[in-house]
């Protein structure tokens, strides 16, 4: 390859302070000055202990949290658009299209058919309802879930079932830029062999991935790098 | 109709010409000019207490005493007969407060109240068809706020009516409502047309009388002129149609007639005969004669001895 | 629409400095926003907030005493709905928009049947033909989960979240660009509120519908929502993302209002 590809999400300066209003307003400091990229192929890991603000990065790259200062810059649709600035249209749509996000639990549980869940963002992107099924069918067949489940909705499933569907959502459609918060925590030794796998070629397609993974054998298996969040911590 | 306000004799009488003062009439009749001018639109006026309780037709009342005079020739119906006693105390009413010739003759009247019917033989110029009407909203039983059925008049929004069709076809599997069919009115107002069978509605298209409508309890007049387009409602696959009877009259044979039915006896024995009964009658005169001619009903005048 | 359509789109709703007294008492003030094509805006807030205010206001029903509300209606683009002449804008409430009620009484005509209710609008939009009608009302029966042999019934023989899909049906069948929707599962059950959510964000996404969704219920809201305006005596305290303003919330009464809830 000629050129250096393009990073696909670029943070810079960030900081994030949580203040509890009604605590007295307790000041949280969690990072600052954070800068951190992620180019195609790339899978950064985040490391740190417990507490050090690994998910609290996560989110506020994913726009869930709201940065203290700083931006986050993705690639979205050709351009680097700030996700800490961007109006809840704008974000909603860098969601649809280039950043996706597995969290350990599915958060909101509509009751809809686990299939029609995992199709979901296929339909969003315009892929014709035939075609959506049948990708989503495999992937799931993929993720070794039964195939009794699929027209059930996940709400009383396992937590490893759940994790799985939730896997599912995020692997359906190539997102550009994938974050990954403990996405194996909940998986045995088999099915989280399949997740690194699903990782593995996503990479190789071109997807950077920024991740936080407590199994050391999943991390050794994914990550490109690692990213010390606690080198930002806060000077007390 | 002449103008009785001008009569040079008016001083003289103890008591105001047709019952009601000068002042009143005016005030009726400005609202009757205003509704003839928009046609089907419910003008309200200030209705006065009548010697007759509500339901006996005080609106129609007011409307007959605002207009009529001494050259007038009145005639009341009641369910399309002269003779009940509700037409017959009406007319006699008029006869004696407006000095008028009453007839039960619809050629001959120049004035017809009536509730309920009207009349089979066409009406001609010159004429005017007074309706009682009970409840002059055609809206109302759908919508019960005042202020919201002015507002659906006022913008034409009369989609709401075509609900009570909806529900008819519904329930029925054809519009079976049977009275007070709502009609449009020169494509404009949306107007009941009092509780006259929808037998009648076609004859209010295009009629050369004016049709004058008073609601006395509502304090409403409406109207509509001579030559005015009165259309009813109905569904493009559910077309208006009116009532058809397998029989013919029993007394004058006629086909085409609004038919009563009729109880006879406690075998369960019936006969159908016009329910407009001057009709019925001219027919029979001009020897028309139906299957049951003859039969006691056709003269109950006579047979009450008078 | 598409997502980028739906983002290049100009706005459908704006408002700008609203404001509603009554009297000396603050129903709602200097609430401004946008809102775009396919948006679901929730408003949330304690009793007495001003949510069910801002709404009337917002849906032509309670003039404000100062601002505007300007929406892109069909017939005359862009438009200040308290400038349109008032059978303009009555039509433009019956053409452009749904209003589903928290009471269903107020969202029905008890008297005629749920058929009959769903029907209306299309009746009200010049439709006369009864057949085509009729399928009409059997579809969206279908598609709200009701039984359609009891089309013929009386609002008032059905269950609450029953006439709440009936509301849900009439306030739909005549394709609304935008639905105002007052606490409309308030009244009912948790199992049967949980199952009227779902089937609401399914028909608004399949729709692409514009919603503005009033709520005190927080899980209501994540769940219905993308965008939130948080209210607290009258003002809008805080406005954003639906996940951000419920996991990150910055003002003292949003952490407050997130966190008596326990479970969301
Ligand atoms: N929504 C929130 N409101 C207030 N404080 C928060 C919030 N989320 C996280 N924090 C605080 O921020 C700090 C970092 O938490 P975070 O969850 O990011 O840690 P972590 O590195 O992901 O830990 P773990 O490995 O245990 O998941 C903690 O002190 C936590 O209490
Ligand atoms: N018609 C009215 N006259 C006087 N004050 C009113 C009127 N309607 C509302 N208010 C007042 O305006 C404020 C906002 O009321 P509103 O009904 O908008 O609140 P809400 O947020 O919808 O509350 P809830 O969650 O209880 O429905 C309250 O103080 C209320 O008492
Ligand atoms: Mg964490
Ligand atoms: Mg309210
Ligand atoms: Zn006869």
């Amino acid at each position: 390859m000629s050129e250096p590809s393009k990073p696909l999400i670029i943070v810079e300066d960030l900081a994030k302070t949580f203040t509890l209003h009604n605590a007295g307003g307790t000041v949280i400091p969690v990072f600052e000055h954070l800068f951190l990229e992620a180019s195609p192929g790339e899978c950064v890991v985040l490391s740190g202990d417990s507490g050090v603000g690994k998910s609290t990065l996560m989110r506020s790259l994913f726009g869930n949290y709201v940065p203290t200062r700083g931006s986050v810059r993705v690639l979205h649709k050709g351009a680097y658009v700030d996700i800490t600035g961007a109006s809840p249209q704008v974000i909603l749509d860098i969601r649809r299209r280039t950043l996706g996000y597995v969290s350990q639990f599915l958060r909101v549980i509509p009751r809809i058919p686990t299939l029609r869940l995992v199709m979901e963002p296929l339909l969003e992107n315009g892929v014709s309802i035939e075609e959506a099924e049948a990708r989503a069918r495999a992937l799931l067949s993929d993720l070794r879930l039964p195939e009794r489940l699929w027209t059930l909705p996940p709400s009383t499933f396992s937590g490893g079932e759940q994790q799985r569907v939730n896997i599912a959502r995020s692997f359906i459609r190539r997102y550009p830029v994938l974050l990954l918060d403990e996405p194996t925590a909940s998986l045995d030794a088999e099915n989280r062999a399949i997740v690194v796998q699903l990782i593995r070629d996503a990479l190789s397609e071109g997807a950077a991935m920024i991740g936080i993974f407590h199994d050391e054998d999943v991390r050794d298996a994914v990550a490109t790098r690692l990213f010390p969040v606690l080198a930002y911590k806060v000077a007390a | 109709m002449s103008a009785a306000a001008t009569r040079p004799n008016e001083a003289e009488r103890y008591y105001n010409y047709a019952y009601l003062d000068e002042q009143t009439k005016r005030m009726i009749r400005r609202a009757i000019l205003k509704a003839l001018a928009i046609p089907g639109y419910q003008a309200p006026f200030g209705s006065r207490e009548m010697p007759v309780p509500y339901g006996w037709g005080t609106g129609g009342i007011q409307l007959t005493a605002a207009i009529i005079g001494p050259d007038d020739v009145y005639k009341c119906i009641d369910q399309g007969a002269d003779d009940t006693t509700n037409a017959v105390s009406i007319r006699k009413f008029f006869a004696r407060v407006a000095d008028v010739a009453t007839t039960e003759d619809t050629a001959e009247a120049t004035i017809i109240q009536t509730r309920h019917r009207i009349p089979e033989q066409p009406l001609k110029a010159g004429q005017v068809l007074v309706f009682q009407v009970p409840q002059p909203e055609p809206l109302r039983g759908l919508e019960a706020r005042e202020t919201e059925t002015r507002a659906m008049h006022a913008y034409e929004e009369y989609g709401l009516q075509y609900v009570s069709l909806y529900e008819n076809i519904s329930a029925f599997g054809r519009i079976a409502a049977t009275a007070g069919y709502p009609v449009m009115v020169e494509e404009r107002y949306l107007m009941s047309p009092s509780p006259i069978p929808k037998f009648d509605n076609p004859k209010m298209d295009d009629n050369e009388a004016i049709l004058l409508f008073g609601a006395g309890r509502e304090k409403r007049i409406y109207a509509i002129p001579p030559h005015t387009r009165v259309r009813s409602l109905d569904f493009e696959d559910y077309p208006f149609e009116v009532q058809t009877w397998e029989e013919n009259c029993a007394l004058c044979g006629a086909e085409d007639s609004y038919l009563d039915e009729v109880v006879l006896d406690d075998a369960g024995n019936r006969m159908f005969v016009c329910s407009d009964s001057h009709h019925c009658g001219q027919r029979r005169a001009e020897g028309h004669v139906g299957p049951m001619a003859g039969h006691q009903l056709a003269n109950p005048v006579a047979e009450d001895g008078q | 629409m598409s997502a980028v359509e739906r983002l290049a789109s100009e706005p459908l709703l704006r408002v700008a400095d609203l404001s509603r007294w009554y009297g000396s008492i603050v129903g709602c003030r200097d609430v401004s926003f946008e809102m775009h094509p396919g948006e679901v805006l929730g408003i949330v807030g304690e009793s007495g907030s001003g949510k069910t205010t801002l709404l009337k206001c917002l849906s032509g029903h309670l003039e404000p005493t100062s601002g505007k509300v300007e929406f892109d209606t069909r017939r005359h683009g862009m438009s200040d709905i308290y400038g349109l002449s008032e059978p303009d804008r009555r039509r433009m409430q019956r053409e452009d928009w749904g209003f589903v009620h928290q009471n269903p009484r107020d969202g029905l005509r008890m008297r005629v049947s749920g058929g009959a209710n769903v029907a209306e609008p299309l009746m009200n939009l010049g439709r006369r033909h009864y057949g085509e009608m009729r399928s009409a009302t059997i579809a969206w029966l279908e598609r709200v989960e009701l039984d359609t042999s009891r089309i013929d019934d009386k609002p008032r023989n059905f269950s609450g979240g029953m006439q709440q899909r009936i509301q849900v049906a009439r306030n739909l069948i005549h394709g609304p660009k935008l639905v105002f929707m007052d606490e409309p599962t308030g009244g009912l059950d948790v199992s049967v509120q949980a199952r009227l959510l779902d089937l609401m964000r399914e028909l608004v996404r399949d729709l692409g519908l514009a919603v503005i969704i009033v709520t005190h219920d927080m899980a209501v809201a994540r769940l219905m929502a993308d965008r939130l305006l948080v209210m607290r005596r009258g003002e809008v305290v805080e406005t954003g993302l639906t996940d951000q303003v419920l996991d990150d919330p910055q003002h003292a009464y949003t952490q407050l209002l997130v966190s008596s809830v326990l479970q969301i």
